[in-house]
């Protein structure tokens, strides 16, 4: 796997997102803001959102790294380095 | 309400020719006195299988697909798309094949004095089939539904940008409504589709409520009778969650991420669990007295993206394994948001669950939902100090509530159903 550009990580996360609840807009969510909060989505969302990533980007994130995808600027620096690894 | 039992959406007529029988329009939850035909997935002549999805209603809540209970043929569709009618109201004729087939516990309850629907326990239908039914509808959120509904704009017209082209809100601006395009606002048509005059003054527009404010004017009403009928009473209980975690992140470490179990389905199945072994609170309060439910049917609180809640049931929960559970709970929270439920999955709760967890909150003091006789409450778990083996330490707990009506039990039971809860979840590789 290339390793990720800040844009195409972005748009892994957005992507995801949409998929999970089409009707939130996380362009709006500041890049240093609890993503997860700021959209109001739950575990649930949260699981299927991951579950996105691995089906669009091959990014299988473990369970104990989710602490490091609070918010939208730590996700891409996140998705950025597993698709270096 | 009528003081007749059809949930089922099942009811016999007298006056019918042998072998047909109505279906009626059912009662999806204590707080719904109407709902509308969106579509019809049958016509005339068409075959039918007890437990087929026939119909989506609209009802204040959400859109739900509607199983049938008998096998047979449809004879008449009484009811078209887009009228809404009350609860009973005969929506179509269906000549069974075995008439008449009227399982002897489908029969109508004694009356009750309450106004409550009636015991889903006795007339409860077979565990809905997972899988989901085909989606006829035009696919769309439940935001841009309710919107596009409110504005009399037909979905089917509207391009998608949402996912596999669902519509979604954004979508929607813009959209020219149909009074301004001089047209009658109609719902998307199902077969042989023709919006009945009423159905356009029931459009939240020009009726001056939205589907928003007739969703709270519905939780309204059922939560205000709830806290006029039932003397509630509440415990609560910290519950040390160190085993749990530590299994659950060491079960889900070996797993890829959409076979991973989520906290909530332990808590659940904990919760199942605990209720099938304490079962006087696992049923209903009706005419004065307790029935137990027939299962464990758990009634999980979801909250709706575009505001308001629905508490759809996961069917028989104590018995399912883990695996099974979680999967339910998703497919169930995935299909409550994109309002693709089903009847008996609005009506057969037996003990309902308020997990406002992942909204931060610690304790939960909830509102039982009528008739059921109990609800329990899941806060936040997080690390908290406690104190093991004479020792502070900090552990990942959570509490849990349980809100429980004081006529069908008294606070030692209701105790002993949450320290039920705690020493399952200790053991959390036998849940």
């Amino acid at each position: 796997m290339t390793t990720l550009t800040d844009d195409e990580a972005r748009a892994v996360l957005h992507r995801a997102i949409l998929q999970v609840a089409p009707d939130v807009d996380p362009t709006e969510v500041d890049p240093d803001e609890d993503l997860w909060f700021a959209l109001d989505l739950d575990s649930m969302d949260q699981l299927n959102v991951m579950v996105a990533i691995r089906d669009q980007a091959g990014i299988d994130v473990p369970e104990a790294d989710y602490p490091r995808m609070l918010t939208t600027a730590d996700s891409i620096a996140y998705l950025r380095s597993m698709s270096a690894g | 309400m009528t003081g007749t039992r059809s949930g089922t959406g099942l009811g016999l007529d007298a006056g019918s020719p042998a072998g047909t029988v109505e279906f009626a329009m059912p009662s999806l939850g204590a707080d719904m006195d109407a709902g509308t035909i969106l579509e019809w997935r049958v016509g005339p002549g068409d075959r039918v299988t007890r437990g087929d999805l026939i119909a989506v209603v609209e009802t204040d809540k959400a859109d739900i697909d509607i199983e049938v209970w008998q096998t047979g043929t449809v004879a008449q569709i009484l009811v078209e798309p887009g009228r809404e009618v009350p609860v009973g109201t005969p929506l179509a004729l269906l000549a069974v094949d075995d008439a008449p087939e009227v399982p002897a516990e489908s029969a109508p309850p004694p009356s009750s004095t309450t106004d409550a629907p009636g015991p889903v326990a006795e007339a409860a239908p077979p565990p809905a089939v997972v899988a989901t039914g085909p989606a006829l509808l035009v696919p769309a959120s439940p935001l841009a539904r309710r919107l596009a509904a409110e504005q009399g704009v037909d979905l089917a017209t509207v391009q998608g940008s949402g996912p596999d082209g669902a519509v979604v809100a954004r979508d929607l601006d813009g959209v020219p409504t149909p009074s301004a395009l001089e047209s009658p606002p109609r719902r998307r048509p199902g077969p042989s589709a023709r919006p009945e005059p009423e159905a356009e003054s029931k459009t939240g527009s020009e009726s001056g409520l939205t589907s928003v404010d007739r969703m709270r004017s519905a939780i309204a009403e059922v939560m205000a009778r709830s806290k006029r009928d039932i003397p509630h009473y509440y415990l609560a209980q910290e519950i040390d969650l160190q085993a749990a975690m530590t299994w659950l992140a060491a079960t889900n470490d070996e797993r890829p991420v959409e076979d991973r179990i989520l906290p909530s389905a332990l808590l659940l199945k904990a919760v199942a669990v605990a209720a099938a072994a304490n079962p006087q609170l696992n049923g209903f309060w009706i005419g004065d007295r307790f029935r137990p439910g027939d299962g464990v049917h758990l009634g999980v609180a979801v909250s709706l993206r575009g505001g308001g809640l629905v508490a759809p049931a996961i069917h028989d929960a104590d018995g399912r394994s883990l695996d099974d559970l979680m999967a339910a709970l998703r497919d169930l929270v995935g299909r409550a948001r994109s309002g693709r439920l089903r009847g008996s999955e609005m009506t057969d709760s037996t003990l309902t669950v308020s997990n406002l967890g992942d909204r931060g909150v610690d304790l939960i003091a909830g509102v039982i939902y009528p008739p059921q006789v109990a609800l329990v409450g899941l806060g936040r778990i997080s690390t908290r100090p406690a104190v093991v083996d004479g020792q502070v330490l900090a552990r990942p707990q959570v509490t849990a509530t349980l809100s429980a009506d004081h006529r069908a039990t008294d606070g030692q039971l209701g105790a002993r159903y949450l320290t039920t809860i705690d020493r399952l979840l200790q053991k959390p590789e036998q849940l």
